[in-house]
């Protein structure tokens, strides 16, 4: 697949040097093009874009507050419907934050109520434009701010919400995981979402830099990792029916994955055991072996 | 134009009707239920021609309305108390990205103790979120008052949401006859919505809720000041083009025998029908007193209250909310702005009765004060 030159997410925004989030909005907006409106949850995205009086966005894109993403996605959606313009993409970005905590009932609202728009969760692990507080969508031992290691603590000691099944117990017609690191499994499901009539859902993982502890020139790596591990597995479950969208044939060791970044230094081996043997059973759950 | 018995609920619903609104988020309580009821089945018999969002809570109904106002359509929407509570939030934030929104209030307490009755602290409690704030007397106010809503919140100079505030079960859930206006009248008072800036037009891309830092903030602010300024003469100007389209004369105020009284009361809402009766008979006994109701509470119109009061020696305010330690709010704006001798009355919360009684005790209590602020129908110890 050959990437549109055309960026509608301009640069010399305010994202931290490899910022995924930024990757992946990128991407997205490659994939779906000019006749698109974009809603945005209070998050990184939406302050590093947005500093009046300028933005990088090249498309139509309006922001409300932190929780509401699914409910001014499903106004705009409403809206532009009503009247007629039924080729224009709605999109929607939400941090995990947005969308797997405070944002989560308005989104299921959205999809439940079958609204012909995409939402896409940017999942860095943490809340990272308020520095590095723990989400539903941190990982088990990651050390955040307010789940931080000490003498008493190896840091979060929850694992990370299933959000993309929450989303597939809505039985919208399409859910997809996927990751800025692998562009055109991403931007084929983007396209995919776009093309499938009703709600869709695609959780995408991007590593943060600064929240997740990495040089900056390694996000593109870390996102691999992630995937060759089995930490992050890439789906799509499409009417409903399940597939792998990467082949992995030999998972690296987990401890690959952590070793490379800050938030999991402290773990001992015990705790790097543990979520080894999550990771397998993760797998395990979905043929991978 | 027909005339029909119907409560104040249907009353805005048929004027949710008559404006052709093109987005439609709603989502039902007590008292403002039959409203969402009704819109809900002129959808379903293809009597308006919207999209009725089906939506999971009121936060989501007015996140759902700024969504779809900033797309460019017409919006309707309601809710009372708790639910008020919940949009809190986003009812800064329209206010603040000039989504002409209207939305109508039905009156009631809020919680805590649990109360489905009828007080004002609900939307009192959101005076200071930039909208533009009318309290009905009657289920035709509350008709008419929601059709001008539309046009003075989609003025140029305005750009600010309006919120309709009709008492709960007092109007909500009474009968009464109402004129229901004809379309053609409607259309040719209040055409159809073409905003200046459709900002989520793909081919007028334009950013909406943005971030603005201390640069900026503070002028995004002083703008909506100046929008709810220049409120004042559009409403007036669009209450002149009610009239004469439709006959019923509406202001800001309402001077009802102000002007040789020694005492005038001020209040809002459905009170001032229960005020004009005691006042008509107070008066046979040759009291002086006279009633300001304040129809429209923000904009606060300073310059109206003034010219009505100019006479009386003392203004007695009834609040049917409460600002703890400072007496009503009503009370509080009044005395900030206007210099008269003032007493505050704090009446009806959850739905406590305000009786011809009532008004005679405040009216009394005025004559004779003994404090500022006074709760009036409190049980007595042995009551």
């Amino acid at each position: 697949m050959k990437l549109p030159e055309e960026e509608l997410l301009s640069s010399g925004h305010r994202g931290c040097a490899g910022c995924g989030a930024s990757i992946g909005v990128r991407l997205a907006l490659k994939a779906l093009g000019r006749n698109t409106v974009a809603i945005s949850a209070t998050g990184c995205l939406e302050v590093m874009t947005t500093p009046y009086p300028e933005t990088s966005w090249e498309i139509p894109w309006i922001h409300v507050a932190f929780e509401n993403a699914g409910a001014v996605a499903s106004g705009v959606e409403s809206a532009l419907r009503i009247q007629g313009k039924d080729d224009v993409n709605v999109v929607a970005f939400g941090g995990d934050g947005g969308t797997v905590d405070i944002g989560l009932q308005s989104l299921s609202g959205a999809m439940e109520r079958g609204h012909n728009l995409i939402y896409i969760c940017y999942d860095n692990e943490a809340y990272m434009n308020t520095g590095i507080q723990r989400s539903g969508a941190t990982p088990f031992g990651a050390s955040t701010t307010t789940s931080p290691q000490g003498k008493n603590s190896f840091g979060e000691d929850q694992h990370k919400k299933d959000m993309p099944m929450i989303m597939a117990a809505h039985g919208i017609p399409y859910v997809a995981t996927a990751s800025i690191s692998y562009p055109q499994d991403f931007m084929k499901k983007v396209k995919k979402a776009a093309e499938i009539d009703g709600p869709a859902y695609i959780h995408l993982n991007q590593p943060c830099t600064t929240g997740w502890g990495y040089d900056s020139s390694k996000t593109i790596e870390l996102g691999k990792l992630a995937v060759e591990t089995g930490a992050w597995i890439l789906y799509e479950i499409e009417n409903g029916e399940f597939n792998l969208t990467h082949n992995l044939r030999k998972r690296k060791p987990v401890t690959d994955y952590l070793g490379a970044q800050k938030r999991f230094k402290h773990l001992q081996d015990k705790e790097k055991e543990e979520i080894q043997k999550y990771i397998d059973a993760q797998c395990a759950k979905v043929g991978i072996e | 134009m027909t005339k029909e018995v119907m409560t104040a609920n249907k009353a805005v619903a048929e004027a949710a009707r008559l404006v052709k609104p093109k987005v439609i988020p709603v989502f039902p309580i007590t008292p403002q239920t039959s409203i969402s009821e009704y819109l809900a089945q002129y959808v379903a018999d293809g009597d308006i021609d919207a999209k009725y969002v089906k939506v999971e809570s009121e936060h989501s109904a007015i996140s759902a309305a700024v969504g779809a106002s900033g797309a460019g359509v017409r919006v309707f929407t309601a809710t009372s108390s708790q639910g008020l509570m919940l949009m809190h939030e986003i009812i800064f934030a329209a206010a603040g990205m000039r989504v002409p929104i209207v939305m109508a209030n039905a009156n009631r307490a809020i919680s805590a103790p649990l109360s489905i009755w009828n007080d004002q602290q609900d939307s009192i409690a959101q005076r200071d979120a930039g909208w533009l704030q009318t309290y009905v007397e009657d289920a035709q106010d509350a008709l008419d008052s929601t059709l001008m809503a539309y046009k003075i919140s989609e003025n140029d100079d305005v750009l600010l949401p309006s919120m309709v505030c009709l008492d709960g079960f007092i109007l909500t859930h009474t009968v009464e006859p109402v004129d229901i206006p004809n379309q053609e009248d409607v259309n040719k008072f209040l055409p159809s919505y073409n905003p200046k800036h459709s900002f989520l037009d793909p081919k007028e891309p334009m950013t909406l809720g943005a971030l603005a830092d201390p640069g900026y903030y503070f002028e995004a602010r002083h703008a909506i000041e100046i929008g709810m300024e220049k409120s004042i003469d559009v409403i007036k100007k669009t209450c002149k083009e009610f009239e004469e389209i439709f006959g019923r004369k509406y202001d800001l105020v309402e001077n009802y025998k102000c002007d040789d009284a020694e005492i005038v009361l001020v209040a809002m809402g459905s009170v001032c029908s229960t005020i004009k009766a005691v006042i008509d008979e107070l008066r046979e006994e040759g009291e002086k007193i006279g009633l300001l109701k304040i129809r429209v509470y923000r904009p606060f119109p300073v310059d109206e209250i003034n010219d009505a009061i100019k006479n009386c020696k003392k203004l007695s305010i009834l609040d049917k909310n409460i600002t703890f330690g400072i007496g009503g709010a009503l009370y509080s704006d009044i005395k900030a702005k206007i210099n008269k001798e003032t007493y505050g009355f704090i009446i009806g919360l959850g739905g406590r009765d305000i009786t011809p009684d009532t008004i005679k005790e405040v009216y009394e209590k005025t004559k004779n004060p003994e404090k500022d602020v006074t709760w009036v129908g409190l049980k007595k110890e042995d009551d």
